[in-house]
């Protein structure tokens, strides 16, 4: 990891407001979580989206895979954070737009690629079309050492995970050690962060709960188009910025109306992002990328 | 405090839901009449009325309807909730107990304008 991000390289990328954040290991697990690994991240690509917010919404995505397969270091895996497809109300236009997600990242150089719905993906007919192409909606991985758990917050169109899914999440934790390093992979942040804008999980906190006897957890989520960085307890939160438009910042103004293009900055406010294991193991360190 | 919101929901097990204590028990009054109803329709992606005016301490059901798929009806500002269903009313009775403009809004992901499903209830003094 310290070879592919030198600390000159992350000054210089902190300018897109990239932010380092680590949460402490146990040494009992430095070494499983030894190995130098990062995945990317990308977010709320929303394919299938056209308005005045994003007018090149139909390369935004494509140029944000050739930006990934450009990365001198290719990440171990890529993960998807939900909302890869704008919602429609017709279910064939709705599979055609995950079809065509699904193709312009199969030019992903790395194959190894994991998803989660969104509820423009999944709210309309709770996850249907998008178990066709992806699969579950909810699961569990383990890579490098960490345990991952991505959760779905969107296919009930209530914004819940539900009570099959946290007994689940129960039992899949109930086999890791108090002290394994776990990220947890979500679509819609699992705390209130603003819930007029539907910025919130309606039975999240019933996860937290779950989550929190275990000392070294971080949540990457998406939803909120942008950067943003919170604590509950122990556990990190941390949103994405979208491959479509940005949102204004919690509460900033009354409605949740997309952030205008500035035809003077193109993509401004868009980008993925790398999640790695950082100069000690197992610290996940954050770097952003620009689309453009 | 809570739980003195009455539920009317029309469907026997339909769940309103109440979360905080921003309800206040109306007293029963002498020769009370009868609370105001007030109809509330919900479809993509709006409400009719999109505002409506209480009394402050003046008891109000308001009769929540969908006219094509689920909708949800949010006034965190009063710590409220129902789903709003087709073909069938769901009635809310309470009693605004504090004064102000309080958001409602749609919280069941319904297409592409959702985000702006909203209304204001104005209570007044
Ligand atoms: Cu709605």
């Amino acid at each position: 990891m310290q070879a592919q991000f030198d600390r000159r390289d992350f000054m210089k990328l902190a300018g897109y407001g990239g932010v380092v954040f680590a949460t402490g290991l146990s040494p009992a697990y430095a070494a499983a979580a030894g190995k130098d690994f990062f995945f990317v991240q990308l977010s709320d690509t929303h394919w299938g989206f056209s308005g005045p917010p994003n007018p090149e919404a139909a390369s935004t995505l494509k140029r944000a895979v050739a930006a990934v397969n450009t990365l001198p270091r290719q990440p171990d895996f890529i993960m998807f954070t939900g909302d890869l497809t704008h919602t429609t109300d017709d279910p064939k236009e709705r599979r055609r737009r995950l079809a065509e997600f699904k193709e312009i990242v199969a030019g992903l150089a790395v194959k190894n690629q994991r998803f989660i719905p969104g509820e423009h993906d999944a709210s309309l007919d709770k996850g249907e079309a998008y178990q066709e192409f992806f699969g579950r909606t909810y699961y569990a991985f383990d890579h490098a050492g960490i345990h991952f758990v991505a959760l779905d917050n969107v296919s009930d169109p209530g914004a819940k995970l539900g009570q099959a899914q946290l007994d689940w999440l129960k039992a899949d934790l109930a086999q890791i050690d108090k002290d394994r390093p776990i990220i947890v992979l979500t679509h819609r942040p699992l705390f209130d962060l603003q819930p007029e804008w539907d910025w919130a999980t309606a039975d999240g906190k019933a996860a937290i709960d779950i989550l929190t006897p275990y000392k070294n957890v971080t949540v990457f989520y998406g939803h909120i188009h942008q950067e943003h960085h919170h604590m509950t307890g122990h556990i990190a939160h941390h949103a994405a910025t979208s491959l479509i438009f940005p949102l204004p910042a919690p509460g900033a103004q009354p409605k949740r109306a997309p952030v205008a293009w500035d035809p003077a900055a193109p993509f401004k406010g868009l980008g993925f992002r790398s999640v790695g294991s950082g100069d000690a193991p197992g610290n996940p360190v954050i770097k952003q990328y620009p689309v453009a | 405090m809570t739980g003195l919101l009455r539920r009317l929901a029309a469907g026997a097990g339909f769940a309103v839901a109440v979360c905080a204590g921003a309800i206040a028990f109306h007293a029963v009054l002498p020769m009370a009449a009868e609370p105001r109803v007030i109809r509330i329709t919900a479809k993509k992606f709006e409400y009719n009325p999109q505002k409506i005016v209480l009394k402050k301490g003046v008891p109000v059901v308001l009769e929540l309807v969908a006219l094509d798929r689920i909708h949800g009806f949010r006034i965190l500002g009063l710590g409220l909730r129902a789903d709003v269903l087709p073909d069938q009313a769901v009635r809310v009775e309470f009693t605004p107990d504090k004064a102000g403009r309080f958001v409602f809004a749609c919280d069941v992901f319904c297409g592409d304008g959702h985000e702006d499903m909203d209304g204001v209830i104005v209570v007044e003094e």
